[in-house]
């Protein structure tokens, strides 16, 4: 009976390693270059959906924004046909729903394409964001 | 106001009678507006060409604009979703 408790106790643990080990990429969190750059606000969260460079682009900002944008475009396409819509729309959804998730400190770009500083007030952003 | 002179079909020129006599508003007076477009439209064809050259510069369309909010707020809750579960390029 024991050895019984102790083979299932020992299974269900095996399995929740498992679980956290394949949960691990998709709640993976930013990479810290990332989270600083974020910070510092020498990058934005952009009205189509991708990061921008706020200031002067340097070559490491810019492979860093460019990295980040590759892999958004490939989830947002695929997203994009699950949901019949297209890229461009999906996007800009992702880019309102993005500004709206920024924390005060961080940058975004407004309506009319100039960067702003979150505060603790809502984002400016397009009107037809939801 | 004065017209410019036009060579018209008889049919017309009746019609512009009936219309000159008719009182103000009534169905025959839309129908020789209507008339009266067609013949102005047919001489004007008649008389001359419009020449329509390709503008050097593209056209560009602008996409963006085509979103609709509809759409968005359709997507809305999914794009959550998918920054959720990507929150390390979010």
């Amino acid at each position: 009976m024991n050895k019984t408790i102790r083979t299932t106790t020992l299974a269900f643990a095996a399995s929740a390693l498992t679980l956290t080990a394949f949960a691990a990429p998709a709640n993976a969190q930013r990479d810290p270059a990332y989270a600083a750059a974020r910070s510092a606000g020498t990058i934005g969260e952009q009205v189509d959906g991708y990061l921008g460079i706020v200031g002067a682009p340097t070559p490491s900002l810019q492979r860093l924004v460019d990295d980040i944008n590759i892999k958004r475009r490939a989830v947002y396409a695929r997203k994009a046909q699950e949901n019949s819509a297209t890229l461009e729309e999906y996007a800009l959804t992702a880019g309102c729903q993005a500004i709206l998730r920024t924390v005060p400190g961080e940058k975004y770009q407004a309506p009319d394409r100039t960067w702003k500083t979150r505060t603790g007030a809502p984002p400016e952003r397009d009107a037809r964001c939801p | 106001m004065t017209l410019p002179k036009l060579t018209l079909p008889a049919g017309f020129a009746k019609d512009v009678d009936q219309w000159r006599n008719a009182k103000k508003g009534g169905a025959m007076r839309q129908k020789t507006g209507w008339a009266m477009a067609i013949a102005l439209g047919l001489s004007g064809g008649l008389s001359g060409c419009i020449n329509i050259d390709a503008p050097e510069e593209p056209i560009v369309i602008e996409l963006n604009i085509n979103i609709r909010q509809e759409v968005i707020y359709r997507l809305a809750e999914d794009a959550n979703e998918t920054i959720e579960e990507n929150a390390d390029i979010f």
